[in-house]
């Protein structure tokens, strides 16, 4: 029987994950070969799903990714000649050096570690670091800047560009805003309260605004508990050292944040990356796990901890989390779960990824996530078990050594989640969670439709669009500058060598005329840089044949 | 800075707000350029690892803070420990690196060396003996990093720290490291030095990088607080009118001598620090006990409306566990008549509890 482009619907019982024996579905996914504008990939998995899964990374095609290579070694070659001149003095040299007394130390950075920095990424400086003066909403003012000497150094013209839109900022949910009930709020706990706290959760830094923040974050998740910290990054470098340490596993992501991959190093475990969103290549280090045990020794692991992120925001792709939480309960391991991108950006009632694929909040051990984002404020919170929380109350390198919260910024985020819980008495929460969505569908199906190749889950509200030349990562943000678009270009090393992208971050303060404007700009630049990359070949997932997944351990 | 609030909200990507606040910094450290961290901890957690690499050595005081220590594991570096402020350690350790790089100077070509020490110290109060460090600086070719937390804000006749406490030119410190948490009230923290240093962060710095930046609204408190420490007000301190700085440095004195004496506890820590600890004289044994003895003093104070705390560390964690101790903090705004109530309060429930 053969699968139709709707769904699977074979003879054949699958096997986990939706893998079955005859090849033609893997993963779940249907490969359809002809009907390439009506692929729909639906993930039948004993009814894991409630819902489709539609994600897709489409291939690079072949031409592009030599005429990158070439583009790169181009610039290589260049940059070994720029070196040169300036090494002989025949160009000046722009770059501060060391000191004169110091000429004799060891060179505080090795030549190469620079090279890249120095003659590829100083050249279209001017895409990044740019100074905005305004709220970031939907749009924002950025201060304009001219080089006279190709990028070394800046200088502000005094114009300021207005009114630009905004398609970099994590303003999924519109809370950056400068009016309105979250500013008076925090206005009048900034009167009362100050702005610093000078000591730590556990000195004397621990406010009853703190205790108020924390029960309400427990509430919005859904768990036991929940406490918070100062800053994002911080939450994951302090305190997966302290849930897991020598002699315990961890189960990364090959795409995790930088805060996740710096916790799991301090932690001292040991660390297995498993192949970004394969749940075969999960099952299978877990299987290992299980059955050859620590190395040497052969002693059954003490923990085994699967570090994932709700979204990832450099793919858009969102993580299968019904079959990890399947995995983990079936091998007994604990899920760490940062939600930093899709805390409420997901969900009908933007309560996150658990409620996006209509699943238990308990189900996750542990559930980080970011106030950055969708809350408009700063700071992280980890929520789960009371008896965990009350464990990282005492343990948390960030309760005993770094500062709390400040109390302006815990009334910013109290607000702002009273809002989306619809506690406030609006229905302006459930109204942006929904604008959020809407936008989000129209987007990535309009910027489809136009031929770029966009990767991700279609309700990821992080839309990476792929330029992959290294040219055209200067070219995309000059020019949707000048047509008073703001946007962020990532390229290596955020990105490997040749995928490098322009990542759209949608928001609800997004109108639809916004959006229309901006596509329609965003249509006039992808004809002028040839950005049309996609030939609608829609190729399932996983197209990687499913090989023997090699592990490395790293042993700190 | 409500109006910053009014004008900026609170989410932030990069603003003027920063380069301002960086700028200031800068010039009142008189640096070429300073860098801006949303958290303190961070800072300097993410200033080592961005330079200090596996395979460099750096030679770190036993008394440092946790967050030296999680940027210096971050950084997989070989540490080599030194006697808490003993140069003559210090110098002996540099001696037999020295060595080693003779066995094998085409390795020692490429390891860099890094001193890490803090201004004043959290764990003791004490300060370092910085001209020293210069000296050996130069002899042995390793460059400082200064974490000045503490004494940011306190240290020095305009209180640029320790450096100008010392009369020693900013340049010879490779860099300098704060957190905006202690004396500026605000939340987050700086690096500065020179541009060669200081710029690399912007790319290598994990906490810089991979994190959001400060709300503007901390940004603009911090820029306030540095606007007083400049303007330097007048604080009447007895019969004088005495510079911000001055007069803290006075009442820290004065606290310090009043604290001394008390049966039980003695004081440790310079007299110029102001955050400094009550530690036990005698030790009863155990760690727990002594906790114990030193929260029931805690608490009288507190009934006697005193706010003290305890130093709090992660016993598994620290590399060098400092003993238990109670942290005592002045401030300026306290009046000398406070701070007398204060020390007698503190001797009277010290009496009382530890006889």
């Amino acid at each position: 029987m053969r699968p139709g482009p709707g769904g699977c619907c074979c003879r054949r019982a699958p096997r986990a994950n939706g893998c079955v024996a005859n090849g033609e579905v893997r993963n779940g996914y249907v490969r359809s070969g002809a009907a390439a504008s009506q692929i729909h990939h639906v993930t039948q998995n004993g009814g894991l799903y409630k819902r489709p899964f539609n994600e897709a990374f489409e291939e690079t095609p072949m031409l592009v990714a030599v005429l990158t290579y070439v583009g790169y070694g181009v610039l290589t070659l260049f940059g070994y000649l720029r070196d040169f001149l300036r090494h002989w003095r025949i160009e000046k040299c722009h770059h501060a050096t060391e000191r004169e007394e110091q000429k004799d130390f060891v060179s505080l950075y090795q030549d190469f570690e620079n090279f890249y920095t120095r003659n590829l990424y100083m050249r279209i400086r001017d895409n990044w670091n740019r100074p905005i003066c305004s709220v970031p909403g939907a749009r924002v003012d950025i201060m304009e800047r001219e080089s006279h000497d190709y990028n070394w150094s800046f200088r502000y013209t005094g114009n300021i560009i207005k009114d630009v839109i905004n398609m970099g900022s994590y303003n999924y949910l519109g809370f950056a805003r400068n009016t309105g009930s979250c500013q008076e709020a925090a206005a009048k706990v900034l009167e009362e309260y100050g702005v610093g706290v000078c000591s730590t959760r556990q000195e004397i830094g621990n406010l009853d605004k703190h205790e108020e923040l924390e029960k309400l974050v427990a509430r919005f998740l859904g768990v036991e508990a929940a406490m918070a910290y100062g800053m994002g990054f911080a939450t994951n470098s302090m305190n997966i050292p302290a849930l897991v340490g020598k002699g315990c596993l961890i189960l990364s992501d090959e795409l995790n944040h930088a805060s996740l991959v710096l916790g799991a190093r301090l932690s001292g475990a040991t660390i297995r990356i498993f192949k970004h969103n394969n749940m075969q290549s999960l099952e299978k280090l877990l299987k290992d796990a299980i059955v050859y045990g620590q190395p040497r020794t052969r002693r059954p692991w003490k923990k085994i901890l699967i570090l994932v992120e709700g979204i990832y925001s450099m793919e858009g792709s969102i993580v299968r989390l019904p079959e990890v939480i399947a995995l983990k309960k079936k091998y007994k391991a604990y899920l760490y779960l940062d939600e930093a991108h899709s805390i409420g950006a997901l969900g009908p009632t933007g309560r996150g990824v658990v409620e996006y694929f209509g699943l238990d909040p308990e189900d996750v051990d542990v559930m980080m996530g970011t106030f950055t984002k969708s809350f408009g404020a700063a700071g992280g919170y980890i929520g789960g078990k009371k008896e965990l929380i009350d464990y990282l109350r005492t343990h948390s390198h960030s309760a005993v050594y770094a500062t709390s919260l400040s109390p302006p910024v815990v009334e910013q985020i109290i607000t702002s989640m009273k809002c989306i819980m619809g506690q406030d008495g609006t229905n302006l929460g459930r109204e942006c969670v929904q604008q959020l969505a809407e936008n989000t569908q129209y987007f990535r199906r309009r910027l489809k439709e136009m031929g770029f190749i966009i990767y991700g889950n279609e309700d990821s509200p992080v839309v990476p669009l792929m330029l992959y030349m290294p040219a055209k990562i200067g070219a995309f943000g000059r020019e949707m500058l000048k047509r008073n678009i703001g946007v962020v270009v990532v390229g290596f090393p955020a990105t490997p060598i040749i995928e490098s992208r322009a990542r759209f971050c949608l928001s609800a303060a997004h109108t639809k005329e916004i959006l229309d404007t901006a596509l329609k700009e965003i249509d006039e630049v992808g004809d002028l840089l040839q950005l049309k990359y996609s030939r609608r070949r829609l190729v399932p997932l996983l197209d990687r044949p499913f090989d023997e997944t090699t592990y490395e351990e790293t042993e700190d | 800075m409500n109006h910053t609030h009014r004008r900026y909200g609170h989410q932030m990507l990069k603003n003027n707000v920063h380069l301002d606040l960086e700028d200031r910094l800068a010039k009142f450290m008189k640096t070429e350029e300073a860098i801006i961290y949303s958290y303190g901890f961070a800072t300097i957690a993410s200033a080592i690892p961005a330079y200090s690499k596996r395979g460099d050595i750096v030679f770190v005081d036993r008394a440092a803070c946790f967050a030296i220590q999680k940027g210096l594991q971050a950084s997989r570096s070989d540490l080599k420990l030194f006697k808490h402020n003993d140069m003559a350690d210090l110098e002996r350790l540099l001696k037999e690196q020295e060595i080693e790089d003779q066995k094998n100077p085409r390795k020692a070509r490429v390891t860099r060396r890094f001193i890490v020490v803090e201004g004043l110290y959290m764990n003791t109060g004490t300060i370092c003996p910085l001209p020293e460090l210069v000296k050996l600086k130069y002899k042995y070719k390793a460059r400082i990093f200064l974490e000045e937390s503490l004494s940011f804000g306190v240290l020095g006749e305009h209180g640029r720290g320790v450096t100008e406490h010392y009369g020693i030119s900013i340049d010879d410190i490779d860099l300098i490291s704060a957190n905006m948490e202690n004396s500026l009230a605000s939340i987050g923290g700086f690096c500065c030095g020179r541009s060669f240093v200081i710029d690399h962060q912007r790319l290598s710095g994990q906490g810089y990088c991979f994190s959001a930046s400060l709300p503007p609204l901390l940004a603009a408190a911090a820029i306030e607080a540095l606007n007083i420490m400049e303007e330097n007000p007048d604080y009447q301190m007895h019969v004088f009118r005495l510079g911000i700085f001055a007069v803290l440095k006075e009442k820290c004195r004065q606290i310090h001598k009043a604290l001394q004496g008390i049966s039980g506890l003695k004081v440790v820590g310079e007299s110029l620090s102001p955050a400094f600890h009550l530690q036990l004289e005698e030790s009863t044994g155990s760690r727990e006990q002594d906790v114990k003895l030193l929260q029931e003093i805690v608490d009288h104070c507190m009934n006697r409306s005193i706010a003290l705390t305890q130093a709090r560390y992660l016993e598994k964690e620290e590399k060098c566990l400092p003993p238990p101790s109670i942290r005592v903090v002045v401030t300026v705004e306290q009046t000398e008549e406070e701070l007398e109530r204060a020390a007698s309060t503190i001797k009277e429930v010290a009496q009382a509890v530890l006889l």
